[in-house]
């Protein structure tokens, strides 16, 4: 247990790069992508995590204290959530540019770079 | 206790990721990423980060599969 | 390349990040350590600054340049996408009556019920962000998607009669310009761009934390409207324009 949320996320990175590397459409390789990214995540909050603490969120019941998870690692993944959301978007809208010039979205069959 | 819920967590948000790459018709894999996402999203609430899982949950489950599914009708011709 | 040569190369490649991979997580320090010097550093300083959510804190008090950057990021993808779905030149709008689907009346019901309580929900999320968990990012996107509950449970021209995209669009930049001038702001009186300016109140209060609630608000516009406008663009590229279409794949 001391070690399995690093692999976990180890595991994704490379399922992630798998799905891309054999995958017949493009749709699918964002979609690859996009679990790649969440491996990411992953690591950041496992690098965070303290056994027995809270969460680093202070209110009427939690006075301040040093007991919490780490807040910088989730600053840093929360914004990453929703920016490379919106990176898939832009590449979803690359794949429909390529569908409408091309007719196909089969990494094998776009291999010539045309003017 | 929290370990056994964190064990299982990450062995499911593993297996997830292996099942959304391993879907191959894009229009599948809209609603296992939507899945994996709420598995994602409880795995980051147990690591004791709620902002983090508010995040994934409002992007991964909604925003992402509708955008692959929207590309996918695009791509296709759309239904007529 | 062939395909087998590609699955060749990665299994390599895969091969040499896991060996790396696994070398490095034994040097690291346990699942669950107590080791953590930025929380350290990072929990008293969003305490002196009253501010009772430290993720806020620290995405816009302390690390508030990075986040300007993310969200300039999110901004320019924004446009880049914009810019992608542009009509072709052979497509033409086809307003065409609602094809498809008859939407269920429970549907139509409950989304017409969910959409206030959504967007209350997700204004609720933006404006307590310095507070409880919740933000700008988490609030915008609430806001948007709640938004389109419209087309999920009516007919896809009643979301384009609520939502005219040139306004969002203004939404968007007067966001991202809010940020910028408020960083700016804080040089002019604070002395650093994106300093903490404004009057700290009392912590746990709903006028506390300084300019970290002004910067929700800003980064709360910005990424409403800007994830509207995305969808905007896929949703009329998807359903309304006709013509110039790929065969299917």
């Amino acid at each position: 247990m001391s070690y399995y949320a690093y692999f976990v996320a180890g595991w994704l990175l490379l399922v992630g790069c798998f799905g891309i590397v054999r995958s017949r459409n493009l749709v699918h390789a964002v979609v690859s992508l996009a679990i790649a990214q969440s491996g990411t995540y992953v690591l950041l909050l496992g690098v965070g995590y303290q056994r027995h603490a809270t969460a680093p969120v202070f209110g009427s019941t939690t006075k301040p204290n040093l007991s919490v998870v780490d807040p910088v690692v989730q600053a840093l993944t929360l914004t990453d959530i929703v920016v490379a959301a919106t990176v898939t978007a832009l590449l979803l809208a690359l794949a429909i540019q390529v569908a409408k010039h091309h007719d196909t979205v089969d990494p094998d069959q776009l291999s010539a770079l045309e003017g | 206790m929290n370990d056994i819920v964190l064990i299982v967590l990450l062995t499911l948000v593993a297996a997830g990721g292996t099942a959304v790459v391993m879907t191959n018709a894009p229009e599948r894999q809209a609603v296992t990423l939507s899945v994996f996402g709420v598995l994602l999203s409880l795995l980051f609430f147990s690591l004791q980060a709620p902002d983090v899982a508010l995040s994934q949950l409002a992007v991964g489950t909604a925003f992402l599969p509708l955008m692959v599914m929207l590309a996918i009708r695009k791509i296709r011709g759309g239904g007529r | 390349m062939t395909r087998s040569w590609r699955y060749a190369i990665f299994f390599v490649g895969a091969g040499l990040i896991a060996a790396l991979y696994v070398i490095g997580v034994y040097g690291m320090p346990h699942f669950g350590s107590t080791f953590h010097p930025y929380r350290d550093r990072a929990v008293p300083a969003a305490v002196s600054h009253r501010t009772a959510n430290v993720v806020s804190a620290v995405n816009f008090d302390q690390r508030a340049f990075d986040t300007l950057g993310e969200e300039t990021i999110f901004f320019a993808s924004v446009i880049g996408a914009a810019a992608l779905l542009r009509p072709s030149k052979e497509e033409r709008e086809q307003h065409s009556p609602s094809q498809g689907g008859h939407v269920m009346a429970s549907t139509r019901f409950a989304g017409y019920v969910l959409l206030p309580v959504t967007l209350l929900v997700g204004f609720d999320v933006v404006a307590h962000g310095h507070l409880t968990p919740g933000g700008g990012f988490q609030g915008g996107v609430v806001l948007a998607t709640g938004l389109h509950l419209l087309y999920v449970a009516g007919r896809y021209e009643s979301l384009e009669h609520f939502r005219p995209v040139e306004k969002f669009e203004y939404g968007e930049v007067t966001g991202a310009l809010a940020f910028a001038g408020l960083g700016f702001a804080g040089m002019a009186i604070g002395g650093s761009f994106l300093a903490n300016v404004i009057p700290f109140g009392e912590f746990g209060q709903l006028l506390s934390a300084g300019t970290v609630e002004v910067f929700n608000f800003a980064v709360g516009i910005e990424v409403s409207c800007g994830v509207v406008v995305l969808l905007a663009h896929f949703l009329r590229q998807a359903i309304l324009l006709r013509g110039g279409e790929a065969s299917r794949s």
